[in-house]
C-alpha cells in the first residue's frame, strides 16, 4: 500500500500501543539545550533513572549565550548558572555537548543538520517548538515539553497520537526577490496560525524540488507558527548531497546503504493525504507581518488592514488588538514604516545562504543613521564559513554588528533586547507581544534581504527596489 | 507510580478573553532563566498583568473578585507558540487546575495533559455563558466533569470535549506516561535494533 513519509517513519518507530490509545514512539535522535532540559534532568534524578541512549542525545547551548561576550562567567549570573548546569548534566549522563569550546556550538536546529546528525527517515525530538526545522531532511521532528524530555532521556520514547498529513504543493516559479521566508509567511497567512493543528505538513511541488536544504529548513522551521507540530520535505538528491561528508553522516559502505534506505522513506506516489493545498509560486510576494502573530502578514505592496473592513467580529477584534500594540495606522501602507532595529539571524534565517544573500546586495550600502543593526550567525560553523568568505566584513562595513552564535534577539533571553517600544525588522520567526525582550517591543517578520532593505533605508522597504533585485539573477 | 484519577475539577473560574494567546504572553522568556520550575506562578501573564514599575494593569487575574479561581477560561488557539513547559507550569503553580477554551495549540495541550491539567474545549457561546455567570457571581462553583465531558455551573450544563486519549489518561490516572513507557523497554530495544542509525 502506498504510504506517506510520515506514515513510514511513524511505522518504523512505533514501539507499541499504550493503554490510552496513544503510541509509544521511539525517538532516534534527542537534541537538548540549556533552557528546557535542566528540570528534566532534575526529574530523572528524583526518579533514580539514567539516560537510556546517551549516544543518541546531543546537547548545545544557544538561548542564553551572550553574542558579544565570549568569556565566562557571563555577566548574567542566571545565564551562567544555566550553561554550567548543562555542562554538569552532560558530563554526569555521558552526553555529547557541543559547547562553545568545541567550535560546533550554535542554535540547536542549525547544529543538528550541520553535523549530519539530522537524517532522513529518523525521528527527532527537542524541547523547542522549532524542532520542525529538521523535517527539511525528511525526518519527523517534534517540539516537546520538559516532562517529555524526561521521558525521552529515560526511555528514548514518548507517548504520542498519530497526526494527519496535509500536503502543501507550491508549484511554479518564485519571482525574483521572493524567498523561502516569504513562502512560509504566505502559507501561514493563507492557512492560519492554527490551521495546522493536528497535522503534519508535507511541503512539495517544484519550488521545494528546487530549494536548497537551507531554504527547506526555513520553511519547515515555521511549521509550528501555522499550528503544525511537524513539517517535512521528502528526501532527494539535494538532501543526500548536503549530508555527504558531514561529521555524523555514515561513511563508505554504510553511506551507500543509508542513501538507499533514506530514499525508500519518501512518500509513495498515490499515497493518501488527509488534505491537499495548492499554492501558486507566482502569487507569493515579499511578505511582512504587521501584527502580533505570524499569520498577520501582508505583501510589501499591501496596506495595513483596517478593522472597520473586517468581515468577522473576531477578525475585527484581533486587528484592533494588534494595531493598538503595534502602534500602526489602519489603511496605511506597510512600506515606509520607520524601524529602530534590524536583526539578521535565528534558527529560521541564520544560515550561510541568508548572510550570503544579504552580503551580495548590501555591499557598498550603509545602514541608515539611528538604526541598530545586528547580524548573528546561527552557529560557530556558520560564523566561520561567513568569515572565510568575507561576508562578516561586508556586513560590518555596511554598519551591521557581527556577533557570536546564538538565538540572540529572536527571543532575547540573552542581553540582545529591544528597548521600550522599538520596532524591529527581524528575520526571526515570532512577532508575539514582548517577544524580543521588551514588554512593549514590536517585531516585523520578513526575509533577510527585506531586513537588509529596512536597515539601509531606515524604514520598511521593498528589497527589490532598494537593491534593484530584478537586475540581478534570481536567487532561486 | 500511582497518580490521581482526575475525573472532575470543581472551583471558581476566571475568563482571560482573547484568541491566539501565546506562550510568550503566558510566561515571557526572560522568566525562563531558571533551572527549576519553582516560583513560576508569580510570573504568569506577567507583561499583561504588570506595568514596568511593578504596579498592576487591569487584567482579570488582578481583579480581587477572581482571586483563588482554579478554572481558566479563554478563546481559540490557546497556548500557541513555544513548546516551553514553563507555560503550563506557571498556570498550575499559580493555582489553576483546568483550562477551558475554544481550542488549544498542539504542544501546549500535550504538556498540560502530562501535568494532569485537563484542557477542555467548549463552544464560544458556552464559554461566554460560563463567563457571564461567573461575572455575575464570582463565587459560583464551576464543575468541569472530565469523565462526562460537560461543564456544570449554577443550574446550567454545557458540553465540553476532551480528546479521547487525554481523557482516558486523566480519568484513569495515567496522565504521566513515564511508568508505562519504562515498562515498554524490551519492546523499545527490539524496535531500536531494527534501525541501523541507532547502533552505538
Amino acid at each position: 500500500m502506498a504510504k506517506s513519509l510520515f506514515e513510514k517513519v511513524w511505522d518504523a518507530h512505533a514501539v507499541r500501543k499504550l493503554a490510552n490509545g496513544q503510541t509509544q514512539l521511539l525517538i532516534g535522535t534527542h537534541l537538548i539545550h540549556e533552557v528546557t532540559s535542566p528540570q528534566a534532568f532534575g526529574m530523572l534524578r528524583d526518579l533514580g533513572l539514567k539516560v537510556l541512549m546517551p549516544h543518541r542525545t546531543f546537547a548545545t547551548v544557544d538561548h542564553i549565550v551572550p553574542t558579544d561576550q565570549l568569556v565566562e562567567p557571563f555577566a548574567d549570573p542566571l545565564a551562567d548558572a544555566m550553561i554550567k548546569e548543562l555542562r554538569k548534566n552532560c558530563q554526569e549522563f555521558g552526553i555529547t555537548f557541543f559547547d562553545r569550546s568545541t567550535g560546533k556550538q550554535g542554535i540547536v536546529h542549525i547544529v543538528g543538520p550541520e553535523q549530519g546528525i539530522t537524517q532522513p527517515g529518523t525521528t527527532i525530538a527537542c524541547g523547542d517548538s522549532h524542532t520542525s526545522t529538521h523535517g527539511a531532511f525528511g525526518a519527523i521532528a517534534f517540539g516537546i515539553g520538559t516532562t517529555q524530555i524526561r521521558d525521552v532521556l529515560a526511555t528514548q520514547t514518548m507517548a504520542l497520537g498519530k497526526l494527519k498529513v496535509r500536503r502543501i504543493n507550491v508549484d511554479g516559479k518564485l519571482r525574483p526577490g521572493v524567498y523561502a521566508k516569504d513562502v512560509i509567511l504566505h502559507i501561514i497567512r493563507t492557512l492560519g496560525v492554527n490551521g495546522g493543528t493536528g497535522y503534519a505538513y508535507e511541503y512539495a511541488g517544484s519550488v521545494f524540488d528546487r530549494f536548497s536544504m537551507e531554504e527547506r529548513m526555513t520553511v519547515c522551521n515555521m511549521s509550528i507558527e501555522g499550528g503544525a507540530r511537524v513539517g517535512y520535505v521528502n528526501p532527494d538528491e539535494t538532501t543526500f548531497k548536503y549530508l555527504e561528508g558531514r561529521p555524523y553522516s555514515p561513511k563508505g559502505q554504510a553511506w551507500t546503504q543509508a542513501v538507499a534506505s533514506w530514499r525508500s522513506f519518501a512518500s509513495d506516489p498515490g499515497c493518501h493525504y488527509d488534505d491537499v493545498v495548492n499554492i501558486r509560486a507566482e502569487d507569493i510576494a515579499p511578505t511582512v507581518t504587521w501584527g502580533i502573530n505570524p499569520g498577520q502578514g501582508i505583501s510589501i505592496e499591501e496596506k495595513i488592514p483596517d478593522p472597520s473592513a473586517a468581515q468577522a467580529v473576531d477578525e475585527k477584534a484581533s486587528i484592533e488588538e494588534a494595531l493598538a500594540y503595534m502602534k500602526l495606522k489602519p489603511g496605511a501602507p506597510i512600506k515606509g514604516t520607520k524601524i529602530d532595529v534590524a536583526f539578521l539571524g535565528s534558527c529560521t534565517n541564520g544560515r550561510l545562504s541568508d548572510f550570503q544573500e544579504v552580503a551580495k546586495y548590501i555591499k557598498g550600502k550603509k545602514v541608515a543613521p539611528g538604526v541598530k543593526a545586528i547580524a548573528v550567525p546561527g552557529s560557530q560553523g556558520v560564523a566561520v564559513l561567513c568569515e572565510s568568505l568575507g561576508i562578516d566584513k561586508v556586513l560590518r562595513e555596511a554598519g551591521f554588528e557581527w556577533r557570536a552564535a546564538g538565538c540572540s534577539m529572536c527571543l532575547a533571553m540573552n542581553p540582545d533586547k529591544l528597548v521600550g517600544d522599538q520596532l524591529c525588522a527581524s528575520s526571526s520567526n515570532r512577532n508575539f507581544k514582548g517577544r524580543q525582550g521588551s514588554p512593549t517591543g514590536r517585531t516585523l517578520l520578513m526575509s533577510p534581504l527585506m531586513v537588509a532593505a529596512a536597515a539601509v533605508t531606515g524604514q520598511v522597504s521593498d528589497a527589490r527596489e532598494v537593491f534593484h533585485v530584478r537586475d540581478l539573477p534570481a536567487a532561486v | 507510580m500511582s497518580l490521581e484519577k482526575i475525573t472532575q475539577v470543581t472551583g471558581r473560574a476566571v475568563n482571560v478573553p482573547g484568541n491566539d494567546i501565546d506562550t510568550d504572553r503566558i510566561i515571557p522568556a526572560r522568566f525562563m532563566k531558571c533551572v527549576t520550575f519553582d516560583g513560576l506562578g508569580e510570573y504568569l501573564f506577567f507583561d499583561v498583568r504588570k506595568n514596568a514599575d511593578g504596579t498592576d494593569k487591569p487584567h482579570p487575574l488582578n481583579d480581587p473578585r477572581f482571586k483563588g479561581a482554579t478554572i481558566l477560561l479563554s478563546g481559540a488557539n490557546f497556548g500557541c507558540g513555544s513548546s516551553r513547559e514553563h507555560a503550563p507550569q506557571a498556570i498550575q503553580k499559580y493555582g489553576f487546575r483546568a483550562i477551558v477554551a475554544e481550542n488549544f495549540a498542539e504542544i501546549f495541550f500535550g504538556n498540560c495533559t502530562t501535568l494532569g491539567i485537563p484542557c477542555a474545549t467548549a463552544s464560544r457561546e458556552d464559554i461566554a455563558k460560563i463567563s457571564a455567570a461567573v461575572e455575575a457571581n464570582p463565587k459560583l462553583d464551576v464543575v468541569l466533569d472530565v469523565a462526562k465531558q460537560e461543564i456544570r455551573f449554577g443550574n446550567q450544563t454545557v458540553k465540553a470535549s476532551i480528546r479521547d486519549t487525554a481523557r482516558d489518561a486523566l480519568v484513569n490516572g495515567r496522565w504521566d506516561a513515564i511508568g508505562e513507557l519504562l515498562e515498554g523497554k524490551p519492546a523499545v530495544l527490539q524496535t531500536a535494533a531494527k534501525l541501523p542509525y541507532l547502533a552505538a
